[in-house]
């Protein structure tokens, strides 16, 4: 007999580390969302990683830089998530009740990203304008690379944010789906 | 924050099997469940304390170790003897169970390491938290000991590695027996 341990040891021993609160992060992904496979962390204080890359390996490195090594798959921490993105997919939802934890954003992340919180189900800015409520009318560029660079997508609501003509600009996750997410806002038709 | 050691979840993919092996070796299968659960959990509480990332592997086998030593303080082993583990020549654990069963516990952890594991004396001081040369002072005394205790040269103990005595307990390498 190969002694391997049994997949059941193996999920005890990952709902047991979260239980125990030892994770800095757990994280897990999800295959089957309609934006294609997500990778999702959390932490003690909220949402800290929606990447629709699903290589973990430069992920998980990102996130232990951040948060702490103690980086661990578990499936349980994240169950709300899951189900707050399912609804929100499914268009059963307009916003969500977790918590983000943005530790490690510098200051000027930290200021457009809550203003872009506060942009609501099937509106749209723009870029300037975001800039403008960040303090800074003139950083529609650098607000640019904040929304590329958005560690929650989705949750934090980049796909709201298009050019000053209306064209959709860009998008971390690939244009098609922000798109598939504006459409699904009724944002555009 | 830098970053010194690889995210946790590389580490537990890295060494679960090895570990559960050890364990399977150490204290049979039905008790190497709880262990295991309790080798990374208790590995997860040390593990930001790391300063580096070398001698993972070392480490966590001597947590293993450690784990599988207070289980058998708490059910000293009553007639049956765990589970054989025997593949691709590596030694039976359980031998090395029963013939370190009284050594302290430092010795106990670095003749199993050595012997059962073949890790480095570099490796196992690291993982003991102490130097080379206490690994391998601790290793050997372990081996006197257990010669002294047997009072002969147990013929079975033949682990199968490349450091491993060809036979019984003698040092492998002149640099041991220089001990």
């Amino acid at each position: 007999m190969i002694d391997l341990p049994t997949l059941e040891l193996d999920e005890r021993f990952r709902a047991a580390a979260a239980a125990a609160g030892l994770l800095d992060v757990a994280y897990d992904v999800f295959d089957d969302t309609s934006m294609g496979p997500l990778l999702v962390g959390v932490t003690d204080r909220g949402i800290c990683r929606i990447s629709f890359d699903p290589e973990p390996e430069r992920e998980l490195e990102r996130l232990a830089r951040v948060h702490g090594p103690r980086v661990l798959r578990s499936s349980k921490p994240v169950e709300r998530l899951h189900r707050e993105l399912d609804e929100y997919l499914e268009g059963r939802r307009r916003d969500f009740d977790l918590d983000v934890d943005l530790r490690g954003q510098p200051d000027f992340q930290l200021r457009v990203l809550s203003e872009l919180a506060r942009v609501g189900y099937g509106e749209t800015t723009t870029y300037g304008a975001l800039a403008a409520r960040a303090g800074n009318p003139r950083a529609a560029r650098a607000v640019g690379t904040v929304m590329n660079r958005n560690p929650v997508p989705i949750v934090l609501p980049c796909h709201r944010v298009v050019g000053a003509n209306g064209s959709l600009t860009g998008y971390g996750g690939g244009l098609h789906r922000k798109e598939l997410l504006l459409r699904l806002e009724g944002a555009i038709s | 924050m830098a970053v010194v050691v690889p995210p946790f979840e590389t580490f537990y993919e890295t060494h679960k099997t090895e570990v559960f092996r050890f364990l399977v070796g150490r204290v049979g299968r039905e008790g190497a469940e709880d262990a295991f659960q309790e080798t990374f959990l208790r590995a997860l509480k040390a593990y930001p304390r790391l300063e580096h990332g070398e001698h993972l592997r070392a480490w966590a086998l001597t947590i293993a170790n450690r784990i599988a030593l207070d289980l058998y303080r708490r059910r000293r082993p009553v007639g049956e003897m765990p589970e054989l583990v025997t593949e691709d020549g590596r030694p039976a654990y359980e031998e090395l169970a029963t013939l370190t069963h009284d050594l302290p516990p430092k010795e106990r952890a670095a003749v199993v390491l050595r012997y059962g594991y073949d890790l480095g004396y570099d490796e196992i001081g690291a993982a003991l938290g102490s130097t080379e040369s206490a690994a391998r002072q601790a290793a050997s005394a372990g081996v006197r000991r257990i010669r002294s205790q047997s009072g002969a040269r147990p013929q079975t103990f033949a682990p199968g590695g490349p450091p491993a005595p060809a036979r019984g307990l003698a040092p492998a390498n002149p640099e041991e027996q220089r001990q």
